[in-house]
């Protein structure tokens, strides 16, 4: 451009000046590096994960509560500061004067994930097989076939535990969400989340040795 | 001793390259960037060992703050063009004989957040300036079985979106009743599959743990 500029002057003679390539790129840069900040602070790169359950349908006022054999019943219950009690069996109300003990763990490794594999032993044990043969190639299949295959082994399954979850007062959104990733992880096939009977309230008051005009008073 | 002159250079450096990178990592930013959505209270979400990712629409997401209050939101990403927002409050101030405007009506579905205030606050929330302002009036959805709000948000959203799924994004100090509320009122509407966010955390058992 410049040149034919200079072209039409008459009889220019005198040389374009030569510039040096060189444009200061720093603003561009330095604007660049605030935008690039500013994208890497705002997006969200990893996607939330989500845990799927499902609730049992609402009971009818008088129906009778489904029957569950005794014997295969752990009861957990999730007390304050991240504690959880648990129980074998059933209870009923009218024995409240002679409740059962409360065994404490907590949610470590060692703690309840180790007392829910010992007695999910033989579900967990097909499921961590099958999960074996899956990635060392010896069963080719996809993984839907995968998951409805460890669906199907917890639907065959009938000595695993069946797991009541209760939450008393104290506990918080983190704990539940906790317990069900501990079943998860541990593959327990039933377990479902139910309210908590003032007699299983007073058992975690007794085990925690908070009294009850105080339990109130926190809540 | 000869000293020995370092030959001056000139004290420009190319920067062609650097700015050639930048402009890539600057251009995959912003294809790639979803906003991170921001929300009226913090929200620790507890962790899980689940890989699913979170749907992109069709959800309604209650959020639940450390201080138990309640939020709704109702569309996000490619909902947002179906303008459900609008529709769902026309119904709820149907049912609590408030006229919203068109202004009105506007201004929330512009909110880009989730929705935490009694109906009765409605008109005056939507009149306020500015997001601090409009923040206070995030009291939470009342959720007593007096003034059950957000069973008749979920509802008629579920009316205006009958594909709607639920999640839940909790914060995990959230106390334990208030989440046993919302899944009551949830169970009571029949919605009794959802979706809880949680953040990805490794888990591993093996075979020799089991065994012992």
């Amino acid at each position: 451009m410049a040149e034919i500029i200079q072209e039409e002057k008459a009889g220019g003679k005198k040389k374009a000046k030569k510039h040096a390539p060189h444009i200061d790129m720093t603003p561009m840069v330095d604007l660049m590096c605030l935008l690039i900040t500013f994208f890497m602070l705002t997006t969200a790169f990893s996607k939330a994960k989500i845990m799927e359950i499902i609730l049992p349908e609402k009971q009818k006022e008088n129906a009778p509560a489904p029957k569950i054999s005794a014997s295969r019943t752990l009861n957990i219950i999730l007390g304050p500061d991240n504690k959880i009690y648990t129980y074998p069996g059933t209870v009923k109300a009218e024995d409240f004067n002679n409740l059962p003990p409360l065994a404490e763990t907590d949610f470590s490794a060692t703690g309840i994930r180790q007392k829910l594999l010992e007695r999910n032993r033989t579900l967990a044990k097909k499921i961590a097989d099958f999960n074996d043969q899956v990635l060392t190639g010896k069963l080719v299949i996809s993984q839907d076939s995968v998951l409805g295959g460890i669906r199907q082994l917890k639907k065959d399954d009938d000595t695993g535990p069946i797991v009541l979850i209760k939450a008393y007062k104290g506990a918080n959104y983190g704990n539940v969400v906790d317990i069900l990733d501990e079943m998860n992880i541990c593959g327990i096939a039933l377990y479902m989340l139910v309210d908590i009977t003032w007699y299983e309230e007073k058992m975690v008051e007794t085990a925690a040795g908070i009294t009850p005009s105080a339990a109130t008073a926190q809540k | 001793m000869p000293k020995i002159k370092l030959p001056t250079k000139s004290p420009h450096i190319d920067m062609t390259p650097m700015v050639d990178t930048f402009c890539v990592v600057l251009t995959f930013l912003m294809l790639t960037a979803t906003m991170r959505p921001t929300e009226p209270a913090p929200v620790d979400t507890p962790f899980s060992i689940s890989e699913k990712p979170t749907p992109d629409f069709n959800i309604m997401t209650l959020l639940l703050s450390n201080d138990d209050r309640v939020f709704l939101n109702f569309d996000n990403g490619p909902d947002t063009l179906l303008k459900f927002r609008p529709k769902i409050l026309a119904l709820m101030g149907g049912r609590y004989s408030i006229e919203f405007t068109k202004a009105e009506l506007r201004e929330f579905e512009k909110y880009p957040s989730s929705i935490g205030v009694p109906i009765l606050k409605m008109k005056e929330f939507l009149a306020a300036k500015g997001n601090k302002a409009k923040n206070v009036f995030q009291t939470g959805i009342p959720i007593d079985s007096t003034d059950n709000q957000l069973a008749l948000w979920i509802l008629f959203t579920r009316q205006v979106n009958p594909n709607v799924q639920t999640c839940i994004k909790g914060d995990s100090k959230t106390s334990y009743p208030t989440v046993k509320k919302v899944l009551d009122i949830l169970q009571e509407k029949n919605v009794r599959q959802f979706m809880l966010i949680t953040s990805l955390e490794a888990a591993k058992i093996n075979i020799a743990e089991i065994q012992q």
